[in-house]
């Protein structure tokens, strides 16, 4: 039975059950319902093929950017590596499946155990290393993993790359747009759901309490270096995931995405969609997809624009521009990022007409 | 023996220009703790002013070279006034985010007016700076180079030693709200430090400029590679930012020459990663004492 009632503004609330619920009410909880069974149910079937391809980048994007989230956002270990993460995800996958011949089952989670081991090799500094040493350290370990992807090729297939197998999920053949939705839309719902409670837990309040004040935590009992670990670890598989259902999905890999500037484009994803907030990544990443697609829309109507072709190819390097700007803007007006604009939103709803 | 000797010679001069671009990078971790993502950017900038000025506009290059100056001069006190400003007081996270924010401004902003290719600076140093060893030559823009980084470094050993200015900015390094409450004006301490830092990197540009051409991808790429120099180097030393880039282009031109050309321009990142582990400070760097 549903609970629809008004509720007292301010912060009544009595029991650390209250305090700790996902959705304050269950109205929240049926929308979500809803929301993800007309997902499932009729976007598929409605939606064309390239709405399916921008979908399908969007949950990629997210399932990587909330585990960038969990990181910077929850533990406050700033990554500049993340990109690089994602392709090591990408490359694990497909040479389990191409030396291997492991199925996508199996390739892609251990894609993931992979990712989070070298993500943890680079978490080992931070032992020793706060703030700023820690994110110079990810920055080498995205030059250094950039590096191997190219320069390793009995491994990697240096700058060709490696084709990847057809996906196959136990029996079924994951091959158009609108299968893979699926697939990656219940990976995406799950990880969420797994980031959103471990947050809940004594590892996220941990990771809270990192990110406040690490000494502090440290005397309060919880032991940094295992926790940091942990959070690296967390991170990257998520950053691992994506980058195997990347590589599954766009079939072929070769190294030239995985460099820092996909490492700045996760963290615009946070940073625009809210540090320390789960719902935030999954704003953000769909933000910074739609702004992508956008960009290249432009720079695809110029170029059919007789007249002006010829500004559309100096047009590119401004996709670094806008970026680089949103991310500025963002920080300097809305430090809190979309996260904040829709809590606001949702405020001014509930209270209406009152101001407070 | 002669090929070790040019290895030598090119990884010291190599290391110097770092050890340069480090400089102006080091100056704004020593007057407001921020990490500079956008240094190398800041060097294109200044290069690529002084190539307008220089070869668009035609003028003289001695005014070329004093309008890039005051160009970057009050370039870095904009950036200053306008990003940084607003961030005073908030968590690092944020201003180290905005400085990579700002780096992809300016680089995106630079390969849509410059475009992507290697630009030339004309043919002005003199002939006589050429210098020659029996068998090993130094061509004249490394002498160059080592004359003008030289100067620059007494010119700001002098100015930090014994300015009222550098003695605030000092002061401001050190602790800030003791600084304040002595009446130091924080703020401006700020704007300056920022002015100064990318003058500096106006500086390098040029330099790194005259001896590879200018190309926004490799500039850019120096600014990052400023930061194994400064760690090794320690973040707040400015005669570590030197060391630390000497033995940084050492190892660089070593590696280049007798391992693998492609290994080049990871090693000093393997570096990093190992001087991090072993002394997280530098050779040269303050200890940070930390209490709750």
């Amino acid at each position: 039975m549903l609970r629809l009632h008004f509720r007292p503004c301010g912060n009544y609330r009595e029991r650390y059950e209250q305090e700790m619920t996902i959705f304050e009410t269950d109205f929240g909880r049926l929308w979500m319902g809803v929301g993800i069974v007309i997902a499932l149910g009729v976007v598929p079937f409605l939606a064309s093929p390239y709405m399916l391809y921008i979908l399908n980048n969007m949950a990629i994007a997210a399932i990587a950017a909330v585990g960038l989230n969990l990181l910077i956002g929850f533990t406050g270990q700033i990554s500049l590596g993340h990109g690089a993460f994602v392709g090591v995800g990408a490359y694990a996958a497909a040479v389990l499946a191409t030396r291997v011949g492991l199925p996508f089952v199996v390739a892609v989670p251990l894609a993931g155990l992979v990712t989070a081991l070298v993500g943890m090799v680079f978490g080992i500094p931070s032992v020793r290393l706060k703030h700023l040493y820690l994110t110079i350290a990810t920055l080498a370990g995205q030059f250094i993993i950039e590096y191997l992807l190219v320069h390793w090729e009995s491994l990697t297939g240096g700058a060709e790359g490696i084709i990847l197998p057809e996906a196959d999920l136990l029996g079924l053949r994951l091959v158009s747009d609108r299968s893979f939705f699926c697939v990656l839309f219940l990976i995406f719902v799950f990880l969420t759901w797994v980031a959103v409670n471990l947050v809940r837990t004594r590892y996220g309040r941990a990771f809270v309490a990192i990110r406040d004040n690490d000494r502090a935590a440290e005397g309060m009992g919880i032991p940094l270096f295992r926790y940091k670990l942990l959070a690296f670890g967390i991170s990257s598989f998520y950053a691992g995931i994506a980058g195997a259902l990347l590589a599954f999905y766009t079939v072929s890999i070769t190294p030239e995405p995985f460099t820092l500037f996909l490492s700045i484009e996760y963290i615009a994803m946070i940073i625009i969609g809210g540090l320390g907030s789960i719902s935030g990544s999954v704003f953000g990443a769909v933000f910074i997809t739609l702004l992508n697609e956008s960009l290249s829309w432009t720079a695809e109507f110029l170029m059919n624009t007789e007249a002006l072709s010829r500004v559309a190819l100096t047009i590119a390097p401004l996709r670094e521009f806008v970026f680089g700007l949103i991310i500025v803007l963002f920080i300097i007006f809305e430090p809190r990022g979309l996260a904040e604009l829709w809590r606001i939103l949702r405020a001014s709803f509930r209270l209406w007409p009152f101001a407070y | 023996m002669e090929f070790f000797l040019q290895l030598l010679i090119n990884g010291m001069a190599l290391g110097f220009l770092y050890g340069l671009a480090a400089l102006g990078f080091v100056m704004i971790y020593k007057s407001s703790s921020v990490l500079n993502f956008a240094h190398g950017e800041l060097m294109a900038l200044g290069a690529f002013l002084f190539l307008t000025l220089s070869v668009w506009a035609g003028l003289p290059i001695p005014l070329v070279f004093l309008l890039t100056l005051a160009g970057s001069f009050a370039l870095g006190f904009l950036v200053e006034r306008l990003f940084l400003r607003p961030l005073i007081g908030e968590s690092l996270i944020r201003v180290i985010m905005l400085t990579v924010g700002l780096s992809a401004m300016f680089k995106g902003l630079m390969l849509f007016i410059f475009g992507g290719n290697l630009h030339n600076y004309p043919d002005f140093l003199p002939e006589g700076l050429n210098l020659r060893f029996g068998a090993i030559q130094i061509p004249s823009v490394y002498v160059a180079a080592f004359l003008m980084g030289m100067l620059f470094l007494g010119v700001f050993g002098y100015f930090f030693k014994y300015s009222s200015q550098g003695i605030y900015m000092r002061a401001v390094a050190d602790d800030q709200t003791a600084a304040l409450s002595l009446g130091v004006h924080v703020r401006r301490v700020f704007a300056l430090s920022w002015a100064i830092a990318a003058l500096v990197a106006a500086m390098s540009g040029i330099i790194l400029g005259i001896i590879n051409g200018i190309n926004v991808h490799e500039l850019s790429a120096i600014g990052l590679k400023v930061f194994p120099v400064v760690i090794l180097g320690g973040l707040d030393s400015i005669g570590g930012a030197i060391v630390g880039g000497v033995i940084i282009g050492l190892l660089e031109s070593f590696t280049g020459g007798y391992v693998s050309p492609s290994l080049r321009e990871v090693v000093p990142y393997i570096a990093l990663v190992f001087i991090l582990m072993v002394k997280p400070y530098g050779l040269f760097g303050l200890v940070e004492i930390e209490r709750v």
